[in-house]
């Protein structure tokens, strides 16, 4: 075989060895070139989904399918209901959840939603659930307590975006 | 964030994705094969059909695997680990046609490449739930010092280059110590998941540094010290670097302390200073790091620099896009098929080539640290740690040595390297990440695993439905996971670890 040949096959080589390495990087766009873009397209895209099928109190706090695909860019921030909950400090920190259909329990338990090995933290510590719709947090009952903002809850309180939440060593924060 | 929130509301499996990277990663492999046979032969070697369907065979049984029993794992660990392989087999063939006798290595590479790829799918199917891992914490301890210790066996173990870590059966040989990383990891995870507050919280503090009470901190210094000790003994200076690095990783990230980073840095290095003066082999390496190019310890016949400088040579060779499959020279390298076969890569395929080696290692790092955050258990997130970190050390301190950053010490390179321990161990670490990602990114009504189970429905999910709901799964959680919280509360008397509230919660059907 010629050598001319060899070389295009040379170079035909990189090309699909570059060819995967950007496959993998287009798999995981949303993780390696930042979330904001992806979010905003999959949060549309989501909307449209969920529209459907969803008769759980879930569509009520998540307030409106079509806000956040028709508001401009960065509009969903304005939003008054948290969209998700990130753990900022504690041994989880980074974790972070979407407030989806499903109650978001807390505690040391390994059923709990967010399961938080910490000696101050009660089996099912606190709970955070859609209630007419807005998102609710509630202490179940716990030894040490919640604390929302620096104080300890003793009634359910609606959540906000920017709320702390400090359970134990763990602290949350709700978000967009 | 939002990649995470996206994936807990509405997860998208990725399957298909990964069909596609994988057919990608085998044509990768498969022309690689061909071109190695152009390059040196002038003809496409006859059996690149086989060897192209042997690979594409592997890839789609462990592809079914995944799709069939962890839907929701990470769609690119599977193909970055089929690719990686399928170059080091090219690889491998290349340098062997290079030699003057015909070894057929990478055949016996194959085998073991399939070896570990079943061996990866048996840890999908037997390993449910990584949870169930943490039970046995201990004896994964127990295990690894005893699969250390294996090598010093007199007729069992075997001394190879200087180095006693192998043990052969027959004609086979085998490193204990490459199934022991992946031991050590899980009892590292085990053990500070549930030791981690007595950890940071307890013991006197000296110097503004708080240092754990010694019985809370005794178990790690056992295992450190004999695992590190042993490999001074088999002399083994890549594997100790790698259990050491995975220590003081998994300890911080376990405590989330820097102090812990300080304190192992200046450990590890009053420890190397050591070393070069007790130790001759250790001593060599570090001269020949520092005076690689001077003509003497060129030129030094045991343990020069000479190895080292004909890879950078070698290297150098390639330049920016290489000489081309089959068009270099590797073999002028010792082990140029093992130890440094980055070396040879960078000669044949250049930096372009090894760039790409480089982003795959990265993104396993990447996928298992994004693994580990996005997981809801702390032991979870600590063996996905410590297992990419032992892949991540184990790149760094090849690929290091290899280019001169740090003294040169013998491991192998994921993957890529020839030898069947590490190459069926690297699956076996796959294996586990693809299960442990399954679980982090499985959405919460899904998540029925052996060990606990998740109700969705939010209705039921209150107070008064989980005493009559939950009942028996909660049951059963106290029934597998009484023996580590026993054995947790007979050696510390508090027993604290996540499992202890399900245990009361069994027992009293409700929390409240």
């Amino acid at each position: 075989m010629s050598e001319f040949t060899v070389t295009v096959f040379r170079f035909a080589f990189f090309i699909i060895l570059w060819l995967f390495v950007l496959g993998v990087a287009g798999v995981l766009r949303r993780d390696i070139f930042g979330a904001r873009r992806g979010s905003r397209k999959s949060r549309r895209g989501r909307s449209k989904r969920s529209a459907a099928p969803v008769p759980s109190p879930a569509a009520a706090p998540r307030q409106s399918p079509p806000p956040p695909a028709a508001a401009p860019p960065g509009g969903g921030r304005s939003q008054a209901h948290p969209g998700a909950i990130r753990v900022i400090a504690g041994p989880l920190a980074g974790t972070s959840l979407m407030l989806s259909g499903a109650p978001v329990t807390f505690g040391r338990a390994p059923d709990n939603t967010i399961v938080i090995s910490d000696d101050f933290a009660s089996s099912h510590h606190a709970r955070i659930s859609a209630q007419n719709g807005a998102w609710v947090l509630e202490d179940l009952g716990s030894t040490n307590g919640t604390i929302v903002d620096g104080r300890r809850i003793d009634s359910p309180v609606r959540l906000r975006i920017g709320t702390e939440i400090t359970i134990g060593h763990t602290t949350l924060e709700t978000q967009s | 964030m939002s990649a995470n929130v996206a994936e807990v509301v509405r997860p998208r499996p990725y399957r298909l994705a990964e069909l596609g990277l994988l057919i990608l990663a085998i044509a990768v492999a498969t022309s690689a094969y061909a071109l190695v046979g152009l390059g040196v032969e002038g003809t496409i070697p006859a059996n690149v059909y086989q060897y192209g369907a042997w690979l594409a065979v592997l890839g789609l049984i462990i592809h079914v695997v995944v799709w069939w029993k962890a839907k929701y794992a990470d769609p690119v660990l599977v193909p970055i680990a089929v690719l990686l392989n399928g170059l080091g087999l090219a690889m491998i063939y290349r340098v062997d046609l290079g030699r003057s006798e015909y070894l057929n290595s990478s055949l016996t590479q194959l085998i073991w490449m399939t070896l570990g790829v079943g061996l990866a799918i048996a840890v999908i199917l037997v390993v449910r739930d990584h949870r169930w891992l943490r039970r046995y914490t201990f004896v994964s301890g127990f295990a690894a010092l005893l699969f250390l210790l294996l090598p010093l066996i007199p007729g069992l173990g075997k001394t190879i280059n200087g180095a006693r870590i192998w043990i052969g059966v027959g004609s086979m040989s085998f490193q204990p110590g490459e199934i022991a990383k992946i031991l050590l990891a899980i009892f590292f995870a085990g053990y500070l998941v549930s030791y981690r507050d007595q950890l940071v919280a307890a013991g006197p503090k000296i110097l503004g540094i708080r240092f754990p009470r010694l019985r809370d901190f005794g178990p790690i210094i056992i295992a450190w010290v004999a695992s590190v000790g042993i490999l001074v003994f088999e002399k083994d200076l890549g594997t100790s670097l790698l259990f050491f690095g995975l220590f003081v990783a998994m300890l911080y990230v376990a405590t989330s302390k820097v102090s812990w980073i300080i304190l192992g840095l200046g450990f590890f290095s009053v420890g190397a200073v050591a070393a070069t003066f007790l130790f001759s082999h250790v001593n060599q390496r570090v001269s020949g790091w520092l005076g690689a190019l001077t003509a003497e310890e060129y030129n030094k016949t045991p343990g020069g620099s000479y190895q080292l400088v004909q890879g950078l040579f070698g290297m150098s060779n390639g330049g920016l896009i290489g000489t081309g499959f089959g068009e270099g020279r590797p073999n002028m390298v010792p082990y140029a098929e093992s130890d440094f076969i980055y070396a040879s890569f960078g000669e044949e395929i250049g930096m372009a080539g090894l760039f790409v080696i480089l982003l795959c290692y990265l993104i396993i790092f990447q996928r298992g640290i994004r693994t580990a955050q996005q997981l809801r258990d702390g032991f979870g997130t600590l063996l996905a740690t410590g297992l990419s970190f032992t892949i991540a050390l184990q790149v760094f301190v090849v690929v290091g040595g290899v280019t001169r950053l740090i003294p040169l010490t013998g491991l192998t390179t994921p993957f890529l390297a020839q030898g069947g321990s590490s190459l069926v161990a690297n699956w076996m670490i796959i294996g586990l990440l693809l299960r442990i990602s399954d679980n982090a990114r499985r959405p919460v009504e899904d998540f029925h695993t052996g060990v606990l189970r998740v109700t969705e429905d939010p209705e039921e999910r209150t107070a008064s439905a989980r005493d009559s709901g939950d009942r028996n799964d909660t049951a059963r959680i106290e029934d597998e996971d009484a023996p580590t919280t026993n054995f947790a509360a007979t050696r510390n008397g508090a027993a604290d670890s996540d499992e202890t509230p399900t245990t009361n919660l069994g027992t009293t059907g409700g929390e409240r």
